[in-house]
């Protein structure tokens, strides 16, 4: 990671996405991804809001990041994160009403995401503003991949509906949409990604 | 002054069991799954957390109601309380590394991310929403700290006794504390409609 000029735009992409995949990988920013996740919409939306966020605050701090005391940093990269998610928050409360006052609060608390602090301290402080911008577009596709599987399955499963729309007659599994079944589902499609990750470490291990 | 002092009850019940963060609002994830694998390191969390919670409602309360509303700049909330808490958790952290350093040494890390915590963040966010009074913030703040402090030491107690047990193998490690915490949420929705707000 410390190199980033010896990897390519799309590796960082791709670290984001699979490698680091902040909610199934490095198990960090949990808590929208059960509180947002029972319909589809919802989901996408504050995954689309946390790239949004995490892009453009690693480019800030890569701008900002020769001028930046390294002694005083924490509070700066709190202040470019909590500059960036204010305006995230106003937009969404102007433009998706409804969906705002469903999740307006997990848009506020985005400021409290460990990835994106981490990031900001771990890369976009030390790499110049192309790669931190990659590299922000990358985890936040990571995560907005995660929270898109776990809203499709759950609103699929709990509601047996898409995006608002019904898709399945059957009686849906109502558990998938309480509080309960969030920790469920997460549970076993982390479990579910353990298993694949298994898989492939060891397919590739027998074929050298 | 009876109904105040029934309100303020009921506030704290209904923050700390019906709406508990952990299991309803999923607030605080992220410190729930990394504190709560033994039983001392949770307890110390509980108690760090109940007290930094409600001196931060306490300070935000004041600062939101005599400063950010008098000069009209209530949408600079998120960056002005999650300055007081930044603040305040360099000052809880300095006092128990000088305080309790073992407890210190292994809360460590945890104690550096309380700033960057969901939950202590929403206790004034909410507050500042619902336009609680002095001692309903307070009283909301201990009902969290208290709430968050049952999640965790449930949590810590069955996954001690989880370490012994045979578990699937990609089911392991967290993704079994989910299977678990899903099913104390399950438990725990039979609190709703305890008390009605």
């Amino acid at each position: 990671m410390a190199q980033a000029s010896t990897i390519s735009y799309w590796e960082l992409i791709k670290n984001g996405i699979i490698k680091d995949n902040t909610i199934f990988k490095l198990a960090l920013s949990l808590c929208p991804s059960i509180a947002v996740t029972n319909n589809l919409k919802n989901g996408v939306l504050m995954g689309v809001a946390v790239l949004f966020v995490q892009t453009m605050v690693n480019m800030t701090i890569s701008l900002m990041r020769k001028v930046i005391n390294p002694k005083v940093r924490l509070p700066i990269f709190m202040l470019v994160i909590s500059g960036w998610v204010t305006i995230t928050d106003m937009s969404m409360a102007a433009f998706v009403p409804d969906v705002y006052k469903q999740m307006g609060l997990y848009v506020q608390l985005i400021v409290a995401f460990a990835s994106i602090l981490a990031r900001a301290e771990m890369f976009a402080s030390k790499n110049k503003i192309t790669p931190s911008m990659f590299d922000g577009i990358g985890m936040g596709l990571g995560f907005l991949f995660a929270l898109t599987v776990i809203s499709f399955f759950r609103e699929l499963i709990g509601k047996g509906s898409l995006w608002g729309h019904a898709i399945i007659n059957a009686k849906p599994l109502l558990i998938l949409i309480l509080p309960a079944g969030g920790f469920f589902a997460v549970g076993i499609l982390m479990a579910l990604f353990n298993w694949i990750d298994t898989r492939y470490l060891k397919a590739q291990a027998s074929g050298h | 002054m009876e109904s105040e002092f029934t309100k303020i009850f009921e506030l704290i019940i209904s923050a700390s069991l019906i709406n508990n963060f952990v299991f309803t609002r999923f607030l605080g994830l992220c410190i729930f799954f990394g504190v709560s694998k033994k039983m001392e390191t949770s307890v110390g969390m509980s108690i760090t957390f109940t007290a930094v919670m409600m001196v931060s409602a306490a300070l935000s309360w004041f600062i939101f109601n005599y400063v950010m509303v008098p000069l009209d700049i209530t949408f600079l909330k998120i960056i002005v309380f999650i300055g007081v808490i930044a603040g305040l958790v360099q000052a809880s952290d300095t006092i128990m590394r000088k305080v309790v350093p073992g407890l210190y040494y292994k809360l460590g890390i945890y104690l550096a991310l309380i700033s960057t915590n969901c939950i202590i963040l929403a206790v004034p966010l909410i507050n500042a929403g619902e336009h609680y009074s002095f001692i309903q913030s307070l009283a909301f703040g201990l009902g969290s700290g208290l709430g968050f402090a049952l999640a965790l030491i449930i949590m810590a107690s069955i996954r001690e006794r989880l370490e012994l047990a045979d578990v699937p193998v990609p089911f392991r490690g967290l993704p079994m504390a989910f299977v678990v915490t899903g099913l104390i949420a399950l438990a725990f929705t039979g609190f709703s409609g305890l008390i009605t707000l």
